[in-house]
């Protein structure tokens, strides 16, 4: 046996984030897919893929969590699952310590997660049962305008002016969309305009306390939404080193942290 | 796979009984409906059923119906039929899974009750707004279609104390109710008989009260959600000796539970507070997703409404007026605050979950900044999820796990930080 390796893995509804990390809580190998329809398949691939990044082997395995949406389809975890509301909170405190407001945009859902100095968790909040500020609503976006969904960060970037989207409602905003493709306004004032109403409705969910971080594979795509939302809030946002990562981190914190107290 | 715990929910011994009582009920409205010398009113579940009763009639509830067809999953395929004649499927799904399911001819009192096809057609339909808007318009839909008489109460809202000047106001309204309740009843109300109900009443809602306190009892012998299953006969009995009797004898079960040591629960980890209504279609996994997790949701400001200390058989209709006042729906949101304060206190609760049910905005009381109020004041955290009482379409199951398991995520860490 090399050295003990603790898993996290991430099963969103989009995409499935696997991590290893070692007993000092660094980070050996890491693997994003997208999740697709069998769970359990895709988080095996991504085990194996985060185990070779990390030059260990399932042997290696020293304990190991599942959070996020299909939590409870995977075969290899060592400890009970946790949500990803405790796993995204853990992870980003790993990279913080310090009082914070997390903000992550998923595939499909949001949460602002509030936390003391101490990492204690104050509250949190999801989205209701809407795609609104969800990396859903930026899908159908692209595929509205017909722009692929790793284009839109650089054209939004590009803009010189911002056409605002009036509407909460995903559909109703892509008839907005099509009424401003219409009117012949340059496409990258429109998707300007498709990531402030996404920052919009998240930042909405809650009051946001000193420190803001942000987190989620939206983010971690999409870093011009960084710069809005510190425009937005007027003051410069917290980044982890891997946004897309911070709730298989949680996890895997966890699955070690468990495994300690074995 | 970590394996997880199956849930674990005691059951109730006392059901079987009440399963009769209230088969009993539905028989005898249906009856009282084909009987030429029998007459059936229809009631709001905190209107003047005490008058109704005293005066004759057989009562039947439409919330009660309404909720069958929720916890019967039928309502959500019934909601379109009332949202097609108009009826929005933002406003009350009760009422529109309800019209919705007489415009369908469809009942679960049909399935329940072999023999019975439909709720018992009403004579004359009587509400109080103490609670919502709704009902008024939901029984003057009726009204048309029946064409019988509609009257009802239409109470003040949002005051803190009940004032002598409000009480006045409804005791006048009650009052006003009884010329027609006569014709329609062909006999003069009798007030010996009131007060009879009225003491009833009185009886059955205080033993309400004392087998809903069992909970305060750690572990707690009883949850919210056996809570919404027993308080039936508190709702549509209310005013009978069926429904007292039937207290005594859940009573006497749970305090055995207490001498026991028994919890509703198994390991009761964490209690909760559970404000506004339940999600009827989801009972049983609610329920089990509590006690999966540990944790004894026992008590509720929605079970709670039907205690009516202030019923006095020496004042009746004024008493009547009082109780129908005292309801915490129709309340200021300083009362229901102080209200809700006291009753943490009292079942040692370590945290509260708000139901914004999408279609009750009356029931659903996280919209005007309580949950901060409270959680500032009181330290205690809360959750907020978003459902509905009978639309499981404003439903998402994903969502509810998600968030409670956080939830009590929060509460385990702030236990291991304490
Ligand atoms: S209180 Fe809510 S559920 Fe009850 S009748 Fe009114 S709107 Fe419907």
């Amino acid at each position: 046996m090399t050295r003990p390796v603790f898993i996290g893995l991430d099963m969103g509804a989009s995409r499935t984030k696997v991590v290893a990390i070692d007993d000092q809580g660094t980070l050996l190998g890491h693997a994003v897919k997208k999740s697709g329809i069998d769970f359990a398949a895709t988080a095996a691939i991504c085990l194996d893929d985060a185990l070779a990044g990390a030059g260990a082997g399932r042997s290696d395995i020293a304990a190991a969590m599942a959070t996020g949406y299909g939590r409870s389809n995977v075969a290899f975890v060592t400890s009970r699952s946790k949500t990803e509301i405790s796993c995204h909170a853990r992870g980003c405190f790993h990279s913080f310590p310090e009082a914070l407001t997390i903000i992550d945009i998923g595939g499909q859902d949001n949460k602002i997660i509030k936390l003391d100095a101490a990492g204690r968790r104050q509250g949190f909040k999801m989205n209701r049962k809407c795609a609104a500020g969800t990396g859903a609503f930026l899908e159908e976006m692209s595929a509205r305008l017909d722009i692929p969904l790793e284009e839109m960060n650089n054209l939004a970037r590009r803009a010189t002016e911002m056409i605002k989207i009036g509407s909460y409602c995903t559909v109703f905003s892509a008839t907005e969309v099509l009424e401003s493709i219409r009117h012949g306004k340059p496409v990258a004032d429109i998707i300007k305009g498709i990531f402030y109403s996404m920052i919009q409705r998240v930042l909405e969910m809650d009051s946001l306390t000193e420190k803001v971080v942000l987190c989620g594979g939206v983010v971690a795509h999409n870093p011009y939404l960084v710069e809005m939302t510190e425009e937005m809030i007027g003051r410069p946002v917290l980044l982890p080193e891997y946004p897309q990562l911070t709730g298989a981190i949680g996890a895997a914190l966890f699955a070690r942290e468990e495994a300690g107290k074995r | 796979m970590a394996q997880e715990k199956q849930p674990q929910r005691k059951k109730i011994e006392s059901t079987g009984r009440m399963m009769k009582i209230m088969s009993e009920y539905f028989y005898d409205l249906n009856a009282a409906a084909e009987s030429p010398d029998r007459k059936v009113a229809w009631c709001t579940s905190v209107g003047p059923a005490e008058l109704l009763r005293a005066m004759g009639f057989a009562v039947h509830f439409p919330e009660n119906h309404a909720a069958m067809l929720g916890a019967t999953r039928m309502a959500t395929e019934l909601i379109p039929e009332a949202n097609t004649i108009g009826y929005s499927p933002d406003i009350c799904s009760y009422l529109t899974a309800d019209i919705g399911a007489h415009l369908k001819g469809i009942s679960p009192l049909a399935r329940a009750y072999p023999g019975i096809e439909a709720p018992p057609r009403p004579d004359v339909l009587v509400y109080n707004t103490n609670q919502c808007r709704d009902v008024q318009d939901w029984f003057s839909w009726y009204a048309r279609e029946f064409n019988v008489p509609c009257i009802g109460i239409t109470s003040p809202k949002n005051f803190t104390d009940v004032s002598e000047i409000l009480v006045d106001d409804v005791s006048r309204q009650i009052e006003a109710l009884i010329p027609t309740l006569e014709e329609v009843s062909g006999q003069p109300l009798d007030m010996a008989r009131l007060r009879e109900t009225v003491a009833l009443s009185r009886e059955c809602t205080e033993l309400w009260r004392q087998v809903l306190e069992t909970a305060m009892a750690v572990p707690a012998p009883l949850t919210f959600f056996d809570g919404t299953i027993h308080m039936g006969p508190a709702v549509v009995l209310r005013g009978t000796r069926q429904a007292v009797d039937y207290y005594r004898q859940l009573l006497a079960e749970l305090q055995q539970r207490i001498a026991d040591g028994s919890g509703a629960v198994d390991d009761e980890l964490y209690r909760i507070y559970w404000e506004g209504m339940p999600v009827w279609g989801r009972l049983r996994q609610h329920s089990e997703l509590f006690a999966r997790l540990n944790v004894s949701v026992l008590v509720s400001t929605y079970c709670s409404s039907w205690i009516f200390p202030d019923f006095d058989p020496e004042e009746p209709i004024r008493s009547m007026a009082r109780a129908y006042l005292g309801l915490f729906i129709v309340r200021s949101d300083t009362y229901k605050e102080q209200y809700i304060k006291q009753m943490l206190e009292k079942f040692h609760i370590d945290g509260i979950i708000y139901h914004d049910a999408k279609t009750c905005p009356c029931n659903s009381n996280s919209r005007y900044g309580m949950p901060q109020r409270l959680e500032r004041e009181t330290g205690i955290p809360s959750l907020v999820i978003s459902g509905d009482l009978n639309d499981l379409r404003c439903v998402s199951d994903e969502q509810t796990v998600t968030n409670v398991e956080a939830f009590i995520e929060q509460l385990e860490e702030r236990k291991d930080h304490a």
